[in-house]
């Protein structure tokens, strides 16, 4: 095939960067092939204590009611899960549901799918609702891959402590225990379904490094791993026949007189009709947080990552986990601003790309953590002063032609075509010039606490995938997040279908709504928004709209 | 400062920042996005729009998260586009070219005009791939058709009524499951697990004390 051709515009980068580009070529032979110093123990603990977000003090707040109450969380979050809930002073007739069936699925993503699979698998009449279309989540865009610990080196051991180190040693160990153990028999259940992995002519998997593995077990499907795996998973699920309910969104969970988890409120994204649906087990598999950019920082999230699954858990009494870690990607595009926040995947580093700040120095080992590389590089920006200007704010060149000089020309477009492709359409050639990045918002570690069997203390409630919390610890790795929603999507879809045959559910209510807005009142607490927020609002700075259009405004 | 452009969303008119992509231009505008919008990032599909500059004839077709604003633009949003899904049992179909001519039969019917290529925002060879489908050469339709995000842009030019994005995902599916190559050591490790090689070993380590879990941590060997 021919090379991928790319018309470049010469006026993108301005002549600072351009010098900067001269330096970082200059350095770029005797960086080939010189090892990058692993830092010690103590060394990422000072760096992660000065200049990650999440020891950002004035970025957080304090809960003051809830089952988390006296915990600090992100400020925007707290907001949030204060919020004034959208079903009060609405007649809701949760007695007469217009969807009755066993396991309701909240969240159409890679563990809504993987859950919906299992549970229709084991019987179970399973419906997933989605607030906007089933596979518009971040399992499709995660373009890094899935670990799994399946070559002869390896073992679901070393994952275990890979990850564990990587968390910070707060991994739940039995969450931690099932995600290792289970993660090659995912690998087999997607290949089964017809997922493309990048494989050797005899069969063997391609698997190479993240950040944190010790082991190169992370499979991929060129970059577009979750998207492969996310459109297979869709394909199974309509191939099934299961119910999905898009362009609704779940606002407020129904329990009943008994405390089990009994349904949804549904809400159509368009039209704003309420439905009620009845179901016997709700898995809550609604995603990441993103979207409510944290501390202003963009992000690599899709448009839906707005929490709303850890609203709807709190509010009905779940508890949360290691709700104050977020996972700030260390490479997200800092420039050209079209593309403010998107992952650049951590593959280009595992494919032998350096950090090199505005001198061309590679200061640091590119597949440390991500924590320990998103604090470095704002360090390097911000005390050390050696970031590379842009419009808005400094940023770090990834040395992506190196990738070219170390594997061989066309190894970009064989390995990240993805990649390659977004640039191209900003008048890029990462196979020539370096790109600029910059942290982004682009994980929530922790999430709503379960149990292995993935239910929350609310009986009949489950979560799976970026919404649980535990596995992953403080701080997940690269990789891990695939395998958690196949993983956790597949418990949870099996054990609520399990669940269900002897469940008898009493008398639906919303009562628990009004008692946590009694709560809310009697701490003191004026809700500021309306919440789950569903979807975020832009205006890109329109002055027009300064004044109408807020962050969370109330009504679509 | 931006300089402004002028584009027509759906025939309107507005004045715009030229720094932005169709899509932040239009929440620019003051449209809130409800269809039409998912990863922002060019991965799924949802955003597919049909564009003309004034005065120019070409219709495009691009990626609205991917795509900046251009003055004079003229802007379609087709955030839904109805395709054909058959639906099969993946365990129970067979990678020959039996399954295309039952599932869908209209890949026979294209006439080869290339409309769909000259679509397709990822620069996919999709009249190609729909050849390599109906020839039952799904390795190639598999890899031709890789990046495709079922955007749905070359199913609404086509004369044919074809649905290339299905079609291309049920190769890539049979090529997936049976065709590429089987992992050998998948399968084992699997078999070990499931044997129960691993159970007491991950108890001891999950019970380790945490001081031994960081020295083992912290000393582990890394692979190169
Ligand atoms: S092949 Fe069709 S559906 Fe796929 S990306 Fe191209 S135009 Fe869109
Ligand atoms: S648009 Fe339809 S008829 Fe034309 S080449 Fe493509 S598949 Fe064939
Ligand atoms: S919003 Fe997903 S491709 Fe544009």
């Amino acid at each position: 095939m021919a090379a991928f051709e790319i018309k470049v515009d010469p006026g993108v980068y301005d002549s600072a960067m351009l010098d900067s580009i001269k330096k970082v070529e200059a350095t770029r032979p005797s960086r080939i092939g010189a090892e990058l110093r692993r830092m010690s123990a103590e060394e990422k603990e000072d760096v992660l204590r000065r200049f990650h977000p999440d020891y950002r003090e004035d970025g957080f707040a304090v809960l003051r009611v809830g089952p988390n109450k006296g915990e600090k969380v992100p400020s925007e979050l707290c907001d949030l899960l204060e919020g004034r809930s959208r079903v009060l002073g609405v007649k809701v007739d949760v007695a007469h549901p217009d969807y009755d069936t066993d396991v309701l699925i909240i969240g159409g993503g890679g563990a809504g799918a993987s859950a919906a699979i299992e549970a229709s698998e084991g019987g179970a009449r399973t419906m997933i609702v989605t607030k906007l279309r089933i596979g518009d989540a971040n399992t499709m865009m995660a373009e890094g891959g899935i670990q799994a610990a399946d070559k002869p080196n390896d073992s679901p051991l070393i994952h275990y402590l890979d990850a564990l180190g990587g968390g910070h040693f707060y991994n739940k160990p039995e969450l931690l225990k099932k995600l290792v153990m289970e993660a090659p028999e995912a690998i087999q259940w997607l290949n089964k379904l017809g997922v493309m992995f990048d494989k050797d002519a005899d069969g063997t998997m391609v698997t190479t490094h993240g950040g944190g593995t010790s082991r190169k077990r992370m499979h991929a499907c060129a970059d577009y791993s979750g998207a492969e795996i996310m459109r297979v998973l869709r394909d199974e699920v309509i191939n099934r026949g299961i119910q999905i309910v898009d362009f609704t969104a779940a606002i407020e969970l129904v329990l009943d007189d008994r405390g089990q988890c009994a349904g949804a409120v549904l809400r159509n994204m368009e039209t704003g009709e309420l439905r009620v649906a009845r179901a016997k087990a709700v898995i809550i598999a609604t995603g990441g947080a993103g979207r409510l950019h944290y501390q202003g920082f963009p992000t690599s999230n899709h448009y839906g990552a707005t929490a709303d699954g850890l609203i709807l858990g709190y509010r009905a009494g779940a508890k949360l986990l290691y709700a104050d870690t977020i996972q700030y990607h260390p490479t997200g595009v800092a420039y050209p601003e079209q593309m403010l926040g998107a992952l650049v995947t951590e593959k280009v580093r595992s494919c032998g790309a350096q950090l090199v700040n505005v001198d061309g120095i590679a200061f640091m080992n590119p597949l440390e953590t991500r924590d320990v590389t998103a604090a470095s590089i704002i360090r390097e920006c911000k005390e050390r002063g050696k970031g590379v200007p842009t419009p808005l704010g400094s940023a770090i060149w990834l040395d992506t032609p190196m990738i070219e000089e170390l594997g061989g020309k066309g190894t970009i477009e064989k390995r990240i075509p993805g990649m390659l492709r977004m640039y191209s359409k900003f008048g890029i050639d990462m196979r020539l010039t370096p790109i600029l990045i910059y942290p982004t918002l682009h994980y929530q570690n922790g999430g709503l606490d379960v149990t292995d069997k993935s239910m929350t203390n609310i009986p009949g409630l489950f979560v799976a995938g970026e919404a649980a919390g535990g596995v992953h610890g403080r701080n997940r790795l690269m990789g891990n997040s695939l395998l958690d929603v196949i993983v956790f999507g597949r418990n949870a879809g099996k054990f609520a279908s399990a669940y269900v045959p002897d469940v008898r559910l009493g008398v639906p209510t919303l009562a628990h709504v009004e008692k946590f807005q009694a709560e809310l009142s009697a701490a003191g607490v004026k809700s500021k928004v309306e919440s789950p927020l569903l979807l975020p609002s832009y205006t890109h700075g329109n002055p027009k709209f300064a004044d109408t259009i807020k962050w969370g405004h109330a009504e679509l | 400062m931006d300089k402004m452009v002028n584009i027509y969303i759906a025939g309107k008119q507005y004045t715009v920042p030229d720094s932005l992509t169709i899509m932040n231009a239009m929440e620019y505008a003051g449209y809130r996005h409800i269809r039409g919008c998912g990863c922002r990032a060019g991965f799924c599909g949802a955003c597919a729009t049909i564009y003309r500059i004034k005065g120019d004839s070409e219709l495009r077709f691009c990626l609205a998260c991917q795509t900046k604003v251009q003055d004079n633009m003229y802007i379609a949003s087709l955030p839904f586009f109805p395709t054909q899904k058959q639906t099969y049992d993946i365990e129970k179909v067979k990678p020959d070219q039996t399954v295309m001519m039952e599932l869908y039969p209209e890949i026979y019917s294209c006439i080869g005009c290339n409309a769909c290529t000259k679509a397709c925002p990822q620069g996919l060879p999709v009249m190609q791939y729909i050849a390599y489908a109906q020839r039952g050469e799904y390795e190639k339709c598999a890899e031709a058709s890789f990046d495709c995000i079922a955007c749905g842009m070359c199913s609404a030019r086509c004369p044919a009524g074809i649905t290339h994005p299905m079609v291309s995902l049920l190769a890539r599916r049979l090529y997936g499951k049976y065709i590429a190559p089987e992992s050998e050591h998948v399968d084992n490790r699997v078999d070990e697990v499931l044997r129960g090689d691993y159970d007491a070993l991950i108890k001891e380590l999950s019970e380790k004390p945490l001081d031994e879990l960081k020295e083992m941590y912290n000393h582990r060997e890394i692979e190169k």
